[in-house]
C-alpha cells in the first residue's frame, strides 16, 4: 500500500526526521489558511500515488495566501497522471542548496533490507548512474548501526555538520522501514540547507515515499486504508482473489498466478486480447469460484475463457460454480472451459449435461475462445 | 538420488489441526510420505490421521525424530512457527503459507542462514521426489519417478508441465517449488547446483516468470552446467507496471521483461520453450544430444531453443 506524501512525512516527522513546516488541505480555503499560518512563499503539492509529479505540473508555488487560494482552485479536481487531485500539501518553500537521495528497500535476491543513497538527489533514482549510488545491505538481525550510516555518508562525499545530520537521518529512516513493515521508504530529495551558516546547516526531507507491505497491514491498524485499484479490482480483492484489469475483450480465469500468466500468453499468441487476469487461487471451492465467474461476466467481455488444472482445485467444484452462475445469473457471452486434473471426468459430465463443452487442451481452448470473440486482432 | 527430501525424510506438519493441514496430511500419507508428527499449540495429545499432535516442535523432534517440517499455520504466526522448527534442529522447512509479511520472511531467512537450514517457500506448493516423498500440496497423480529435475516459481504451471513430462515418459528426480513471494529461501541457482551435483538427474526444467532478475542470474550459472536445461517463462503478454498475482511478477522500469530473460537464458545455453507443452519434446532433444556429446557445458553447445520451438510451430 502506497501512502500519500503528507502521511509519509507525518511518520518521518514523528520519527525525528525534519520535514518542512506545512499541512494537508482539502479545499482552496484551507490552502489559503495554511499558507497564512506557515508564512509565504509556499509550495503547493498535489497528493497523488504516482511518481513524476513535479514534471507533470503537480507542484506549484505561491507568494501570498490569496495567490495560494487561486492556484489551489486550479489544481483541485484536475487530472494528474490518471489521478484526480483531491488533496494538496501546503509547505514552506525551501531554499535548496544540495539534494540527496536516501532510501531503504527490500532486496529480494539478498533477502535483506538494502540501504540506498546518492549525492545526486532530486531525480528518479533509476536515472542516476550506477556509480553515483551507494548500496549497503543491512543485516536484519542487528539493524543499521550509526557507524554503517557514517560510512555510507562518507562515500557520498559529505563532511562536517551535513555528514553528521544525514547519518542520523539514515538511522531513523531504517527504523521507519522496520517499524512500518515498509517495502520501500525513500526521501528524494533530502535537502541540505545553509541554515544559519557554516556548522549550522539543516537537513530536511523535501519529498517522501512510504510503501507498506500489504501482507503486514493486519498489524498496522494505525494506518488509513488507501486502495488505488479500480472499483472492480477492489471488489475482487475483497473476495480474496488476485485480479488485474487489462484492455482487451476476453475475460480470463485460471487457477494459480503462473498458470494465469501462461494463459494470457497463449491467448495473445492466437491474436486474442485479454480483458483481465483473474487468479482463482489454488484450491478454491465452489463459492469463491462462482463469485469470480460472476465478476468476469460483469466486465462485459466478448467471451470468457476458464482454464483450470485441477490439483487441489477440484474440476467438479469448478463445473458446479460455472453451472451456478449460468442458472442464477446467466452467462450472456460465449464461454470456453478447459478442465483437466482432479475429478475431471465428473466435472466434464456435469458441464455436458448442461450443454457445455470442456476442452482438455489449452491450445484448442485458446483458439476457440479467440474465434468466439471475433477472431484475431 | 533425489534432492532436499527422500524416502528417509521424517516430516513434521506444523498447523496439522487446521483444514489445510489435516487435508494435506492425509494426501501426503496417501503418497507414502513419512509424516511422523504434527504441532498445534494447545492441542498436544490429539491425533490427526493417526499422526500424533504436539504443542511444540521440541517434543515432535525428541519423540518422533522429525527432520523436515511443512508449515500450514496462518501468515501472522508463520515466523514464530518456523523459528520453532529451526531452533529445534530441523534443517528443511517447507513453508506453504501465503501472505507472510516480507519483513517476517527476511527474518526467517536470516534465522535459517544462521542455523544452516533450508527454507523452501513461502507461498510454495512444496517439494516432491516422486515415488519417495512429497512435502506440499501438489496433486499426487501427475508425477513419476525419473531423471528430470524441475524447479518452478509457480504451482499450477509446474503441474501442467510436470504432467506433460510424465505423459511423455520423462519422470522426475525432484520437483521444487521456490514460491511466489518477493523473499523466498531458495534461488534458481541454489536448486540448479543441487541438480547439477545429483548423479541421477540428467536434465533440468526451469519454470520462471517475468519480474526480478532471478532467471538472468540463473542463466549465468547454466553456462557452466554439464546437464541440459529447458526453460519456460510465463508473462510474455503481461503489461509493464501490473503485478501479476505473484509479489515479484511485475515489470518495473523496463526490468525483468520476458525478452531479457529469454535472451539471457539462451545465451546461457538453455533452450526456451514457446509453449508449456513443448517442454518435453525440447528436453528429449537436448538429452539425446547431451548423451551424444558427452560432458560439455551448456554454453559450449550451440542451438537456439526458442528458434527450434518456433520452427516446429511454423510447420503445424
Amino acid at each position: 500500500m502506497k501512502l500519500y506524501e503528507y502521511l509519509a512525512k507525518e511518520i518521518l516527522g514523528k520519527s525525528g526526521i525534519p520535514t518542512p513546516p506545512g499541512r494537508v488541505a482539502m479545499n482552496p480555503d484551507e490552502v489559503a489558511a495554511v499558507a497564512a499560518e506557515i508564512g509565504a512563499p509556499v509550495a503547493i503539492k498535489a497528493q497523488i500515488l504516482a511518481g513524476g509529479r513535479g514534471k507533470a505540473g503537480g507542484i506549484r508555488f505561491a507568494d501570498h495566501p490569496e495567490q495560494a487560494r487561486a492556484v489551489a482552485k486550479e489544481m483541485f479536481g484536475a487530472d494528474l497522471k490518471g489521478f484526480k487531485i483531491d488533496r494538496l500539501l501546503v509547505e514552506k518553500k525551501l531554499k535548496i542548496e544540495n539534494e540527496l537521495y536516501v532510501g531503504v528497500a527490500v532486496d529480494g535476491a539478498a533477502k535483506l533490507p538494502l540501504l540506498i543513497a546518492s549525492a545526486q538527489g532530486g531525480m528518479s533514482i533509476e536515472e542516476v548512474p550506477e556509480k553515483a549510488i551507494v548500496k549497503r545491505p543491512i543485516d536484519i538481525t542487528w539493524g543499521l548501526y550509526p557507524y554503517t550510516a557514517r560510512e555510507v555518508v562518507r562515500r557520498l562525499g559529505l563532511t562536517g555538520t551535513p555528514a553528521k545530520k544525514v547519518a542520523e537521518v539514515l538511522v531513523k529512516l531504517y527504523r521507519v522501514f522496520r517499524a512500518y513493515d515498509a517495502e520501500l521508504v525513500e526521501i528524494n530529495p533530502l535537502i541540505i540547507a545553509a541554515g544559519e551558516g557554516p556548522g549550522k546547516e539543516e537537513v530536511i526531507a523535501a519529498d517522501a515515499r512510504l510503501n507498506v507491505d500489504d501482507y503486514a497491514l493486519f498489524r498496522h491498524k494505525e494506518l488509513p486504508v488507501i486502495d488505488e485499484g479500480t472499483a472492480l479490482e477492489k471488489k475482487v480483492k475483497a473476495i480474496g482473489l488476485a485480479y488485474v484489469e487489462l484492455d482487451g475483450d476476453i475475460a480470463v480465469m485460471a487457477n494459480g498466478a503462473g498458470m494465469a500468466m501462461a494463459t494470457l500468453d497463449i491467448l495473445s499468441r492466437y491474436g486474442g486480447r485479454p480483458a483481465n487476469f483473474l487468479d482463482a487461487g489454488g484450491g478454491a471451492s465452489v463459492e469463491p469460484t462462482a463469485q469470480a465467474i460472476d465478476v468476469l461476466v460483469a466486465t462485459k467481455p466478448k467471451a470468457i475463457l476458464i482454464n483450470i488444472f485441477g490439483g487441489i482445485t477440484r474440476c467438479d467444484d469448478v463445473a458446479k460454480a460455472i453451472l451456478w452462475v449460468k442458472q442464477n445469473r446467466g452467462i450472456p457471452v460465449p464461454l470456453v472451459v478447459r478442465l483437466v486434473g482432479t475429478n475431471e471426468a465428473e466435472g466434464v459430465r456435469l458441464l455436458q449435461e448442461a450443454g457445455l463443452n470442456a476442452y482438455r487442451s489449452l491450445d484448442e481452448a485458446a483458439a476457440k475462445v479467440v474465434a468466439a470473440a471475433g477472431g484475431a486482432k | 538420488m533425489a534432492i532436499y527430501i527422500d524416502e528417509k525424510t521424517k516430516v513434521l506438519v506444523q498447523g496439522i489441526t487446521g483444514n489445510q493441514g489435516a487435508f494435506h496430511t492425509k494426501q501426503m500419507l496417501a503418497y507414502g510420505t513419512r509424516v511422523v508428527a504434527g504441532t498445534s499449540p494447545g492441542k498436544g495429545g490429539q491425533e490427526v490421521e493417526g499422526v500424533p499432535v504436539f504443542d511444540t516442535a521440541e517434543e515432535a523432534v525428541e519423540a518422533r525424530g522429525a527432520n523436515a517440517s511443512v508449515i500450514f499455520v496462518p501468515a501472522a504466526f508463520a515466523k514464530d512457527t518456523i523459528f520453532d522448527a529451526i531452533d529445534n534442529g530441523i534443517k528443511t522447512v517447507v513453508a506453504i503459507t501465503e501472505g507472510i509479511p516480507v519483513h517476517d520472511a527476511m527474518e526467517i531467512m536470516a534465522f535459517a542462514r544462521a542455523h544452516e537450514a533450508v527454507v523452501i517457500g513461502p507461498n510454495t506448493f512444496g517439494v516432491i521426489s516422486p515415488g519417495k516423498c512429497k512435502i506440499g500440496i501438489m496433486p499426487n497423480q501427475i508425477y513419476a519417478p525419473g531423471k528430470v529435475g524441475v524447479v518452478a516459481r509457480s504451482g499450477t504451471l509446474s503441474y501442467e508441465i510436470a504432467a506433460s513430462l510424465t505423459q511423455a515418459g520423462l519422470g522426475q528426480t525432484t520437483v521444487v517449488g521456490m514460491g511466489g513471494d518477493r523473499v523466498v529461501g531458495l534461488s534458481f541457482i541454489d536448486v540448479l547446483k543441487r541438480f547439477q551435483a545429483d548423479p541421477e538427474t540428467e536434465g533440468v526444467v526451469l519454470i520462471g516468470e517475468i519480474g526480478g532478475r532471478a532467471e538472468e542470474e540463473a542463466a549465468e550459472y547454466i553456462k557452466g552446467m554439464t546437464k541440459p536445461v529447458v526453460a519456460y517463462l510465463a508473462g510474455k503478454a503481461a503489461p509493464p507496471g501490473k503485478r501479476m498475482g505473484h509479489a515479484g511478477a511485475i515489470i518495473e522500469r523496463g526490468r525483468g521483461t520476458f525478452d531479457s530473460k529469454v535472451k539471457a537464458l539462451e545465451a546461457g545455453g538453455a533452450a526456451v520453450a514457446d509453449l508449456p507443452w513443448q517442454v518435453p519434446e525440447l528436453l528429449k532433444g537436448r538429452l539425446a544430444s547431451a548423451k551424444a556429446g558427452g560432458g560439455e557445458t551448456a554454453a559450449t553447445r550451440n542451438g537456439n531453443g526458442h528458434g527450434e520451438a518456433g520452427k516446429k510451430k511454423g510447420k503445424k
